[in-house]
């Protein structure tokens, strides 16, 4: 049980503040409710571009880093289809460093050219570190261009392709901040060893006076359901061939959407789940396999990928996956197998829930949900996931005209 | 009043936080294994850690070591390795390995609530491990699949070739697997591995999070009766066999986009007098996202998403590293900014302002390293295995804390020149 207290400034900035007096540190977690689902569809991966420029300099301090650090603080930040999320932790006896340094890049960065024009080449590097110079580091471009048609989770956070990223104007990076990077979107989350009453005279007195911005409706292009199973063929320069599947499912608002959760975990979680005891184990057709998907807010994708082992075709690997597919579908589980993953998504959660770190981004991400103590109730909607309900949405989502596939060949 | 948002709120400089590395308890189970403690945390969750004396410093041929280590726990005399692992998962707890240069480990992560019912699998798979012909068989039928796949990757290559540079291919700190290695490895190979170093092995356990009342008494139970430490297991010495060349540049992938670079040279390993203050050096030079190559390299120039230096701190040798993927294009004017940096360093003393944010930075850091039971015990942990002690912990405090701008500058004069490095670019 995470305990927290929530409160709202005049902007419209929401403050959650939840307090541990067993560390020495003290998080700050600001989340805009903004992400590359949001971007122009000519302008992609500007949501991640501005993550960089967001340490670039705000209006009254040149760098963010240094005054961090100068007080033994930390930072990262990180950016999803969804959210933007800017965290840092530090000394709690210097959190208001933190409250100085967060409220000034929400009052207005600085836009310097010359920050722009480092970070776009930064991040150029970084698009080719990840997603070209790695082998299969296209295969989700392709993929989420495959699956997708309308919503714009068809592009990746990094952006669709690296001319968008080399194109981005200082007019463009002005436009998203004053759109997005406003109080009545944000959500500040402080963990650790703090007091409420201390958090809020902070809150009023460095992120009170940033004046509101415009609401944000947001109001994206719905994914069709997809009619017929849609593939493509890749042929690269790769040592193993690899087999990617996925299928539509439901945001994270559905009602399947903890038996979805728990479908990827008897299917791919941990190497006592079918897909590896099957088909790794058992009949040796893949090197490797998992099944996951991203929990995002919208409706996502559920996610089979696997590289073959040498000599084994295509046809073969796909008839085997969808075996497995068809026995979820059509067997249902006993308790013991349903009980495994709910204990397993227990511990998870134990896990996660040890430091103020991960505390503070569950609770500002389940404030973005609607309810940050949706975080407690996490495990009760496990629990009461049963086999039958398993049956069931596995039968709803595992459709063949729901179906992309991805045959990325060796060309060797 | 209107708020002043251009001067910084008063801040406590971290080095003059008291610091603090929080004692362990120690017990010793009936077979004379040591166990070191640290119970606490918020969370009903624990870790057990055994460490044995079985790293790949160990074996005669290469792979031994890392196949035996991960295959533990792939069938015993009553359980296949389906059994074990769903025994494991189904209790919402985790098994991971990891084979390093002179320990391997087994990790058990799990609920508090079901220590009970795991632990006698972990005792299981350390007395009862049958390295089922089938398992070997498909281990290596991936590995090979996973080699092949790395060999692409610029990074792999260059981290393999740049230790082999450094130690040599004979040294356990410089050696890799090549496809052939894991052709010739057979059952009696890693059925002989275990005997000697898990089943009659050397062990030390660490344990930390909420335990259960009877924590003592099931370790006792179903570790303290095995066989483990009863005989010496000696350490062999492995000379280091350099490189004569110091400059490479490999294309691997003719269509590769960027080049990944390793410039590294050797370090002493912790025991040394300098390694404290070379640790505040090496902040400066690259090891933070603050740092003059980061700042220079990234935050000025855009030539990478990230360049790091660091000190590879091995048990009985260690590197000076720099690390990073650059644009095709600008990898020779990275390598020529890096060299910049180390010769500013040599020449002209680190700024007072300057060191000092890096110092407070350091053990604002490490204030928040020593957060939480794992964190505290994985730092005992590092301790323990490379013979240090706590005295090791404060003087490193002590000298960040008083290091003085010359002295970093005689360290740079000492470690940071040119000539020293193996230079790497592989494309």
């Amino acid at each position: 049980m995470i305990q927290f207290e929530k409160f709202q400034l005049d902007n419209g900035l929401k403050v959650l503040v939840h307090q541990d007096t067993s560390t020495p540190m003290a998080v700050v977690n600001v989340l805009y409710n903004v992400g590359a689902k949001d971007e122009d569809p000519a302008k992609t991966g500007f949501a991640h571009l501005f993550e960089h420029l967001m340490f670039g300099g705000s209006v009254n301090i040149p760098v963010y880093d240094e005054p961090l650090q100068r007080a033994g603080g930390e930072n990262n930040a990180y950016t999803t289809n969804d959210l933007t999320n800017y965290y840092c932790q530090i000394p709690a006896e210097n959190i208001e460093t933190a409250f100085w340094l967060e409220s000034d890049r929400m009052l207005s960065l600085a836009f310097s050219k010359k920050s722009l024009e480092v970070q776009r080449k930064v991040v150029c590097e970084e698009f080719k570190e990840h997603y070209i110079n790695k082998p299969y580091g296209d295969a989700w471009h392709k993929m989420r261009s495959l699956a997708y048609t309308q919503h714009p989770y068809r592009w990746m956070t990094i952006g669709a392709s690296l001319a968008h990223v080399e194109d981005a104007t200082m007019e463009d990076v002005k436009d998203f901040f004053f759109q997005f990077y406003r109080p009545n979107n944000a959500i500040l989350v402080v963990t650790g060893n703090v007091e409420t009453e201390q958090v809020k005279k902070l809150a009023e007195k460095w992120f009170g006076p940033i004046e509101a911005g415009k609401a944000y409706v947001r109001n994206l292009p719905k994914e069709p359901v997809q009619e017929k199973t849609r593939s493509m063929d890749v042929r690269a320069d790769v040592p193993l061939d690899m087999l990617m599947m996925t299928w539509h499912m439901g945001g994270r608002f559905d009602e399947g959407y903890h038996a979805t959760d728990l479908i990827t975990e008897v299917l791919g979680g941990g190497t006592s789940a079918r897909l590896y005891e099957q088909l790794i184990k058992v009949k040796q057709i893949f090197s490797s396999i998992d099944c996951y998907h991203f929990g995002t807010v919208d409706p996502g994708l559920l996610v089979i990928e696997g590289k073959l082992v040498k000599g084994i075709s295509m046809a073969v690997a796909e008839k085997a996956v969808l075996e497995e597919i068809e026995k979820i579908k059509n067997e249902i589980l006993d308790a013991k197998e349903v009980q495994k993953v709910i204990n397993k998504t227990e511990s998870v959660i134990c896990f996660e829930d040890m430091s103020i770190m991960n505390r503070a981004h569950s609770l500002a991400y389940y404030e973005l949900l609607g309810d940050a103590d949706l975080m407690n109730k996490e495990l009760g909607m496990y629990q009461r996931v049963t086999p039958t309900m398993i049956q069931h949405t596995a039968q709803q989502i595992f459709q063949e005209n729901n179906r992309n596939t991805l045959y990325y060949y060796s060309k060797s | 009043m209107a708020l002043d948002r251009i001067v910084a709120p008063v801040i406590k400089d971290a080095i003059d936080f008291n610091i603090q590395l929080k004692p362990y308890q120690k017990f010793s189970l009936d077979n004379g294994v040591e166990v070191y403690a640290y119970e606490g945390g918020s969370q009903e969750v624990l870790l057990v850690d055994m460490v044995f004396y079985a790293g790949n410093s160990f074996e005669q041929k290469n792979w031994v070591a890392a196949a035996t280590n991960f295959l533990l726990k792939n069938g015993t005399a009553s359980k296949t390795s389906f059994e074990i692992t769903d025994a494991f998962e189904f209790y919402g707890a985790h098994l991971n390995r990891t084979c390093t240069n002179e320990t391997a480990t087994v990790t058990l992560h799990g609920l508090s609530k079901h220590f009970q019912e795991v632990i006698p699998i972990m005792g299981e798979i350390i007395s009862e491990a049958s390295f089922p012909e089938k398992e070997i068989a498909i281990l290596k039928q991936n590995q090979i699949q996973r080699l092949l796949l790395n060999l692409k990757k610029g990074d792999f290559i260059a981290n393999r070739l740049i230790d082999e540079y450094l130690f040599g291919f004979d040294h356990p700190y410089g050696k890799y697997s090549v496809e052939k290695d894991y052709t010739a490895i057979n059952r009696e190979d890693l059925v002989a591995f275990y005997e000697q170093y898990y089943l009659n092995g050397k062990c030390v356990i660490f344990i930390a999070g909420k335990f259960p009342s009877t924590m003592e008494s099931l370790l006792n139970k179903h570790i303290g009766q095995l066989p483990l430490n009863k005989k010496e297991i000696k350490e062999q010495a492995h000379p280091i066999i350099s490189a004569t060349e110091k400059k490479y540049s490999i294309i691997n992938d003719a269509a590769s986009v960027q080049g990944s670079i390793r410039l590294a040279r050797h370090f002493p390993n912790r025991h040394h007098p300098d390694f404290p203050a070379a640790q505040v050096l090496n902040n400066i030079f690259g090891g933070f996202f603050g740092s003059r190559l980061m700042s220079n390299i990234r935050e000025d120039k855009g030539y990478t998403y990230g360049i790091h230096s660091y000190l590879q701190n091995y048990k009985h040798a260690g590197a000076w590293m720099v690390s990073t993927d650059a644009g095709k294009d600008v990898c020779k004017a990275t390598i020529e900014e890096v060299y910049k940096e180390m010769k500013k360093l040599r020449e002209e003393p680190v700024g007072e302002d300057e060191l000092k944010l890096v110092k407070n930075y350091m053990l604002g850091a490490l204030l928040g390293d020593l957060d939480g039971p794992f964190q505290i015990i994985s730092r005992w942990k590092t301790y323990l295995l490379n013979d240090l002690t706590e005295d090791y912990f404060y003087n490193t405090i002590k000298v960040v804390r008083s290091v003085r701008p010359e002295e970093l500058q005689a360290l740079a004069n000492t470690y940071l020149k040119e000539e020293d490095f193996y230079e790497l670019v592989v494309y």
